[in-house]
């Protein structure tokens, strides 16, 4: 077992075996593109994991972070992204390379000894990929990356799917002409906007609570029914078709389903559409068109004035009328279909953006002990390409059909009734010998001692009556207590005191003094301290 | 003052006693009954005093005026991170007024006495005082060990000795068969006996006391609670006071209950504990177990801070490691800093952390920690899950997952904190190594769990400082 603690104190010597690998972040050259791969708050983790970074000038200011603020965690502003390109071991982007505005296509300004990673989409880029592993690169796709628990600090889809689905629920109260919230104001009644989400996967989670706290009336519709708890979790309420089919794909995803069910589901969003204000859909299937689930017809069926958010827009949409990119009115609905969610909240999906990738790198091994390990399954699942070669796709290990239930705590029980069964005889013994016992004394005792032993049994059960309610946060305080008044003993030393008036010390006033003595210390310091406590419990 | 006038007071004594200790049950009136305690106690005294034909008052003033200072000082002077020292020193003193009690009333001569008991009744009294010398002596050598172990001059390890039943046993044969030879003496003949049956009860004090090891003191210090009850209460048939055997009762009742209490939250039997020797059989229950697998993540204060600092609801369970450390008062800070935030900041108790049933609540009141946000296992395990970070400072086995998950745990089945439900857990402890209970802490090894190693009181500190720092900064904050 290593511990990651040596690896901190062999770099906290200052006596690195080999120079800290530089990190270079360019400035996205997609228009429109915000997001920066690092921010001053990630930068300062990267640094701590070894790494030094370099910032193109200017990476940040899509998202508000300035070169200063870069300088101030200690990076170095680099003026161009050749230069940066050139010196940096490790580029991190957001947007898969393109061609750069310099004239250079951004895969060939890469070397062989360095790597990139970045979004890449291999399955969609195969040229781009090709062109990766020519230049004899390492590349990581950030989208790429297994969706397995372990991996989920470093899942970017993620991160960007739960900003997008908050950022649609905002696009779509932008659009929309009314309160989400219902309410009862002195001009008159406000009813509460309905909000439909379609597809309950991280961005229909994430839109179900943005709209949820909002205000709205939510209600979710999903293939896989194992969402039902996570979508009512959230507030929201669950709509189910009354047809057994199973849609859960593999890794997060649904698979298709029959025609007979996607009959069915078309009735049912048709149906809801008359109802709802917003309908929100988020439905993706990996490597295929996003399914259509909302008709021109369906559209033509909702209230002017409704809205459309089609977050699947780039996959092909949803929704038939979508036009990706734009925001139209079809019929009295506003459509949208803008495909840059998580960069119109460039600030905050650059932070997670980063901080996946710290998390990524971190895994890697820091500065100091990088590599690419090919039995690190996340590792391997984003590698693109490495020493020439095309490694995509990694070779499926197991691939979680569907997310497992979560596992219940095995029973514990198993040993107890044998326990309990021993316990259970030895109290019965118990009672037998307190019986007889009792029974012994009744018959021998002489009736001075019989009424001593009423009160003392009496005694006993107030006492446990009374002791069973305390709360535990007092039981110092009531065992320092009861300690004091177990220096009642003392009384017994008083009482010797007082046969002796003519004998001033015999052996038994002495014994009873020094009783007296070591139970006075008793109950003063058990009261003494137990007010002492008491004073210090405060609200 | 008259028979029956002293027999009222004392009934005024016995039912401030009862209120006393009913007052204790919640925060609200916890003052009150420790006043209703004194109030008892003063009765109780005077009315002996005054009304019971006593004209020594110049010895009787001699011996209480040092021991109420005495007894002032120490409370007074007391840390509260000492308090199970404390409490165990003074159940002692309870043993040895009891042994010396029971001694005093052999030696005084039926004469004396006045009554001249015989027949049944003589005997029936001689085996109270024998009776209240045994458990005298048995609660106060036990508590002078307790004491020992608690103040670290003995090891807290359990000792172990072979056969350690059978010696026992053997002690208390011999106390049997000393009380033959005690009850068939003539006169004060049986006073060598006395005295002999004094050592060995001594003797199996210590022996059963030793035999348990640190972590399961609140046991111990609450039986020795309930035994220094019962001694006075034996010491109350021997003397006929009603007042000794109702105050002795409650108090041996009390002890015993507190004892069930802490046995049940270690989901152990009384008898187990009381007959010690856990952690020894324990290890080799353990090999047989799966270890677990995997890395432990360290984290650095840093780490930590930027946790706390993103979180908005925490759970801080403390554990005698904190007491060791004194590392209280810089987590109240750290909690009143959070909670100035707007931050939810609790602290979850598990029933045995610490030395002494509650040792946990009095430290973090100490501390001025509000004790409504201090809660109870049972309280808060259910939040668990709905909490950012958790930082375990000083606890072990407490926070064990395989008391749940591992039927083959010495510690399976005992309930225990279920920190590992929350988003983060930060570990505060000196190593990776065994608890008490010698079981390995699958917790450490969880994904969500980093760990941060050093003393909790040095790290605690350092934490405090780096959230004075950025509390100084708030847009910081506000731009994570």
């Amino acid at each position: 077992m290593t511990l990651a603690i040596d690896k901190d104190r062999s770099r906290a010597s200052d006596e690195l075996p080999n120079p800290s690998k530089k990190i270079g972040v360019p400035k996205e050259i997609v228009s429109g593109e915000r997001r920066v791969a690092a921010t001053p708050a990630t930068v300062k983790k990267l640094q701590k994991l070894g790494f030094e970074v370099l910032i193109e000038n200017g990476a940040g200011d899509g998202a508000n972070f300035s070169n200063e603020a870069y300088q101030a965690e200690g990076c170095e502003i680099v003026n161009t992204a050749t230069e940066l390109w050139a010196r940096a071991d490790v580029v991190l982007k957001v947007q898969p390379p393109q061609d750069h505005p310099n004239g250079q296509h951004e895969a060939d300004m890469l070397s062989a000894d360095k790597s990139l990673i970045s979004f890449i989409w291999p399955a969609q880029n195969q040229p781009l990929v090709d062109r990766l592993s020519n230049r004899h690169a390492t590349v990581l796709a950030m989208d790429a990356i297994p969706r397995i628990s372990r991996a989920q600090k470093m899942d970017a889809l993620s991160s960007m799917a739960n900003i997008a689905g908050y950022r649609a629920v905002i696009e779509a109260a932008n659009q929309f002409g009314r309160f989400f919230t219902g309410q009862i104001t002195a001009a008159g009644k406000v009813p509460p906007a309905k909000v439909l989400v379609i597809g309950a996967g991280v961005a229909g989670l994430a839109a179900i609570g943005a709209a949820k706290s909002l205000g709205a009336i939510v209600r979710s519709f999903d293939t896989r029914p194992v969402v039902k708890e996570q979508v009512e979790s959230l507030g929201a309420e669950f709509l189910e078709l009354t047809f057994e089919e199973d849609g859960t794909g593999s890794g997060g995803y649904a698979k298709t389903m029959s025609p007979e069910f996607i009959a069915a589901e078309m009735e049912l969003f048709a149906e809801q559409a008359k109802d709802v204000d917003i309908i929100i859909t988020t439905a993706l299937i990996p490597g295929k068109r996003a399914p259509l689930l909302i008709t021109k017809e369906t559209t033509e069926l909702m209230k002017p004035g409704s809205v459309i958010v089609d977050m699947a827009a780039e996959q092909g949409g949803n929704c038939a009328v979508t036009k990706p990119g734009e925001v139209h009115v079809h019929n009295g609905v506003t459509v949208v279909g803008i495909t840059d969610f998580p960069s119109r909240m460039a600030s905050q999906a650059s932070q997670l953006y980063g901080t996946n990738l710290y998390h990524l790198l971190s895994d890697m091994g820091g500065s100091d002990d990088y590599k690419i390990d090919f039995e690190d399954e996340a590792v391997r699942g984003a590698l693109i390409t490495h020493a020439g070669e095309v490694t995509w796709p990694a070779p499926r290990k197991a691939p979680p059909p569907a997310p497992p239930a979560p596992a219940k705590p095995a029973p514990v029980a198993a040993v107890e009734p044998e326990e309990k069964k021993s316990s259970g005889t030895v109290k019965a013994l118990g009672v037998i010998a307190l019986a007889s016992g009792v029974v012994a004394i009744g018959l021998s005792a002489p009736p001075s001692f019989l009424s001593h032993f009423t009160v003392f049994i009496l005694a006993c059960f107030v006492g446990w009556q009374v002791i069973c309610n305390v709360s535990p946060s007092l039981h110092t305080p009531l065992m320092s207590v009861t300690n004091a008044i177990s220096g009642i003993i003392i009384i017994g030393g008083l009482l010797q005191l007082q046969g002796s008036a003519g004998v001033a010390w015999s052996a038994t006033t002495v014994l009873g003094a020094i009783a007296i003595l070591v139970g006075t210390i008793n109950i003063s310091g058990g009261f003494l301290v137990t007010q002492r406590m008491l004073k210090m419990f405060r609200k | 003052m008259s028979n029956n006038l002293v027999t009222v007071a004392y009934i005024a004594a016995i039912v401030l006693f009862i209120l006393s200790l009913g007052g204790l049950s919640n925060q609200e009136t916890a003052k009150r009954g420790n006043f209703y305690g004194m109030a008892g106690m003063a009765l109780a005294i005077g009315a002996t005093a005054f009304g019971a034909g006593i004209t020594n008052y110049g010895a009787l003033v001699a011996v209480i005026v040092p021991g109420v200072v005495i007894g002032a000082f120490l409370a007074s002077r007391v840390e509260m991170t000492e308090m199970p020292e404390l409490v165990a020193v003074l159940h002692s003193f309870v043993g040895l007024a009891a042994v010396l009690v029971g001694i005093g009333n052999y030696l005084q001569t039926p004469t004396d006495m006045g009554t001249g008991l015989v027949g049944a009744e003589e005997t029936i009294h001689m085996i109270e005082i024998y009776v209240g010398v045994f458990i005298g002596a048995v609660t106060f050598t036990g508590s002078v060990i307790a004491f020992g172990k608690l103040k670290a001059i003995i090891s807290s390890k359990p000792l172990t000795l072979p056969g350690r039943h059978l010696l026992n046993i053997g002690l208390l044969v011999g106390t049997v068969a000393l009380g033959f030879v005690f009850m068939g003496a003539e006169g004060t003949a049986g006073l060598p006996a006395l005295l002999g049956m004094c050592g060995v009860a001594g003797l199996l004090g210590a022996h059963l006391v030793a035999a348990i090891g640190g972590a399961d003191m609140p046991v111990v210090i609450s039986m020795l609670n309930s035994y220094s009850g019962w001694a006075a209460a034996a010491a109350g048939f021997m003397l006929s006071n009603d007042l000794l055997i109702v105050t002795g009762a409650l108090v041996g009742s009390s002890g015993a209950i507190l004892s069930i209490i802490m046995c049940e939250a270690m989901n152990r039997s009384f008898i187990s504990v009381i007959l010690g020797g856990f952690g020894q059989g324990a290890a080799s229950g353990g090999s047989g177990s799966t270890a677990p697998g995997g890395e432990a993540t360290s984290a650095t204060v840093e780490d930590t801070v930027e946790l706390l600092n993103d979180a908005s609801s925490v759970i801080i369970t403390p554990g005698y490691g904190m007491a060791v450390a004194q590392a209280q008062h810089a987590v109240a800070d750290i909690t009143k800093i959070l909670r100035d935030r707007g931050v939810n900041v609790r602290f979850g108790i598990h029933p045995v952390a610490g030395r002494l049933p509650g040792h946990m609540n009095v430290l973090l009141a100490e501390a001025n920690v509000p004790y409504d946000v201090v809660l109870e296992m049972d309280e808060i395990n259910e939040d668990f899950g709905e909490t950012d970070v958790v930082l375990v400072i000083g606890a072990n086995d407490t926070v064990n997952p395989s008391a749940l998950d591992d039927p083959t745990s010495p510690i399976a089945g005992m309930p225990v904190l279920e920190v590992w439900n929350a988003a983060n857990v930060i570990v505060m402890k000196r190593s990776l190594s065994v608890g008490y209970a010698g079981v390995d802490n699958p917790l450490f090894y969880k994904d969500n769990t980093q760990m941060l190693f050093g003393d909790a009181k040095a790290n605690t500190s350092a934490i405090l400082a780096e959230m004075q720092k950025t509390a100084k900064v708030p847009a910081m904050a506000g731009a994570r």
